[in-house]
């Protein structure tokens, strides 16, 4: 019992970080049509910048602060945010598949830097002993990640009621209106770039934020934790819960990670152990084929974006 | 030292143009970048290991090797085979995703199921041949010597003359051919095109058809060359976008210099830049001329 318990706390704090990355992405995608193939890339910066910032002080690599947790999570913000502007002043001038090419790019160039910067990210070994806050509140397993699960709680918590506000402020609204018109919201005084590089940026932040807490509770960040593959996971918890729905979003963080870690279950036990090792191409595999039938049978997701009607147009 | 750079650029450039040529046409025709086009390359690769092994288990005349090369006539077979079946994949994929997809949905919904059918497809080439680096034969082969301490394998010299072969084909098939012409009216525009009488459903599947077979080309000289592997595709994602993006979409001359280019300067980055910051040249390039000549080198500025 006590074995199931925790691994759904296990579950739940995974699959709320990811659903962290899938709101900074619906952001972007689902509110401003901002097609970023490169999720995978501003985690890694959000994650990398956690390890620096909180992590202890090492021989030959830089940083090691032993700065407190929330400065942690705010100077990943703050690097993914950076790396934001300068990708997004560079990229955000393309429509659509090429931004995704792009973007696309930047990941596999991120990717090539955390393999590679030794001095920075530690190369290929990552950067181990992250510590995870919960450690030093509770004692035992069980207890250190319950609370752990309350602060991931909190932080999705917060990001999602701001979410909530932000797109149902005058510039969420901006947001779709660039989305499906920009020349006509030109037309109306709007700026299209700069309401774009906003919600990009934004977003990528929320990324950020998403990576920083996976390294503090996993405790180490390695290049292999960025692949592409992390990219496609999440777009397809985004396609899953739906796009312009904040609630999708989670809902299909939940659900995709959920279908992902059953199946793993499934393969580890039913799989003869000489094929193994292939077990994660058959996750991935599901994942194509999940990603694939939704867009032929529900391309709205599960929940999918509400209707808004101005309140001025009702009546 | 340059000028063996210079000549593995060539090389890689044309596998890259080679696969190039697809992506770029059904970037043009289809209006959706695929990040699915490089696992055909793959597919072939792979599939055309299953024609050699069963060519070569009628002995005898498949399996000797012609002259220099490491290979003989059951891997030029297998090729051709290849290029069917890779074909097969692309329009069956066409049929059940990306063709009900473009009628249904948005371009970019075509985009996120290209990304669903990408994994799919690298990942079944794991479960079907495993992820250990195969090769289509062990023959060693002895390097030619050109002037200026060039080496190369009489394998390479192959697949720079097929690629230049496939070129020339494709080339007087676009030119010469009513089918060809009416390709590339399609590219211009697709209503018009239809408004003239041209079966657009009949283009489309050539263009995938096209489009397979030289990726399945391309991918059967890698595997000749260096090594097949499941990531073979994956690994070239962006230096085929480069190389389409580069030479403008659309154009096959496009397509087969941006090749070179991409090829070129990724053999030639290394004079100047660590070798393992290679994969990123392509993205650089896709970045430059994006913000230059959004058009690329052929194509033509769209209003």
């Amino acid at each position: 019992m006590i074995g199931l318990v925790s691994y759904i706390v296990f579950f739940l704090i995974l699959s709320l970080i990811f659903g962290v990355a899938v709101l900074g992405l619906n952001l972007q995608w689902g509110f401003t049509g901002l097609f970023n193939a490169g999720v995978a890339g501003f985690t890694a910066i959000g994650a990398y910048t956690m390890a620096i910032l909180t992590g202890p002080a090492r021989d030959a690599v830089f940083g090691g602060f032993e700065l407190p947790f929330v400065v942690g999570l705010i100077g990943a913000m703050i690097a993914s945010g950076i790396g934001a502007v300068l990708v997004g002043l560079a990229t955000l001038k393309l429509r659509h598949e090429y931004l995704a090419v792009a973007t696309f790019g930047i990941a596999v160039t991120i990717q090539l830097v955390c393999l590679n910067w030794e001095y920075l990210t530690g190369g290929t070994l990552g950067l181990i002993g992250i510590p995870n806050p919960s450690k030093a509140w509770a004692d035992g397993p069980l207890a250190q990640n319950a609370l752990y699960l309350l602060v991931v709680v909190v932080v999705v918590g917060l990001t999602f009621a701001a979410l909530e506000r932000i797109v149902k402020s005058p510039w969420g609204r901006m947001l779709k209106a660039v989305r499906e018109d920009d020349v006509a919201a030109a037309s109306l005084g709007k700026s299209p770039e700069r309401v774009r590089l906003e919600a990009f940026v934004l977003g990528c932040m929320i990324m950020g934020l998403s990576g920083a807490l996976y390294v503090s509770f996993i405790g180490y960040v390695s290049p292999w934790d960025f692949l592409p593959i992390v990219t496609f996971q999440i777009w397809t918890m985004l396609i899953v819960g739906g796009s312009a729905n904040n609630r999708g979003a989670l809902l299909g963080a939940l659900i995709v990670w959920g279908v992902w870690t059953m199946s793993g279950f499934v393969i580890s036990r039913v799989v003869p152990s000489e094929i193994q090792a292939q077990g994660g191409a058959m996750q991935a595999v599901l994942i194509g084929v999940i990603l694939v039938a939704m867009l032929l049978i529900r391309p709205r997701g599960l929940i999918g974006e509400e209707l808004h009607v101005s309140r001025h147009a009702r009546s | 030292m340059i000028l063996q750079h210079i000549a593995d650029g060539i090389l890689s450039g044309a596998i890259v143009a080679l696969g190039a040529i697809g992506l770029s046409f059904t970037m043009k025709m289809l209006r959706f970048a695929n990040f699915s086009h490089s696992e055909l390359l793959t597919w072939g690769a792979y599939s055309a290991l299953v024609f050699v092994a069963f060519f070569s288990s009628f002995g005898g005349f498949f399996d000797q090797t012609i002259g220099p090369f490491s290979f003989g006539p059951g891997l030029l077979l297998a090729m051709l085979c290849a290029c069917v079946t890779t074909a097969i994949i692309a329009l069956l994929l066409h049929r059940f995703v990306f063709g009900r997809l473009s009628r249904a949905a948005g371009h970019m919904t075509m985009v996120f199921a290209s990304f669903g059918v990408a994994l799919i497809l690298r990942h079944l080439v794991v479960l079907i041949w495993g992820s250990d680096p195969i090769y289509y034969s062990r023959e060693l082969q002895f390097a030619i010597l050109l002037p200026g301490n060039v080496r190369v394998l009489p394998d390479q010299v192959f697949l720079l003359g097929l690629t230049v072969v496939v070129v020339i084909a494709l080339h007087l098939f676009m030119t010469r051919s009513r089918t060809g012409i009416a390709m590339r009216g399609v590219a211009e525009s697709p209503d018009l095109a239809r408004a003239s009488g041209v079966n657009v459903d009949r283009i489309i599947t050539w263009v995938w058809v096209i489009g397979a077979s030289g990726a399945a080309i391309g991918g059967v000289l890698y595997g000749m060359t260096v090594q097949l592997r499941p990531e073979l595709g994956f690994s070239l994602i962006l230096p085929l976008f480069a190389a389409a993006i580069l030479g403008g979409t659309g154009s096959l001359y496009g397509a087969v210099l941006g090749g070179l280019i991409v090829g070129l300067s990724e053999n030639l980055s290394v004079m100047i830049i660590p070798t393992t910051y290679k994969p990123a040249v392509p993205f650089l390039l896709i970045l430059a001329i994006l913000y230059f000549r959004p058009e690329g080198i052929f194509g033509e500025r769209s209003t």
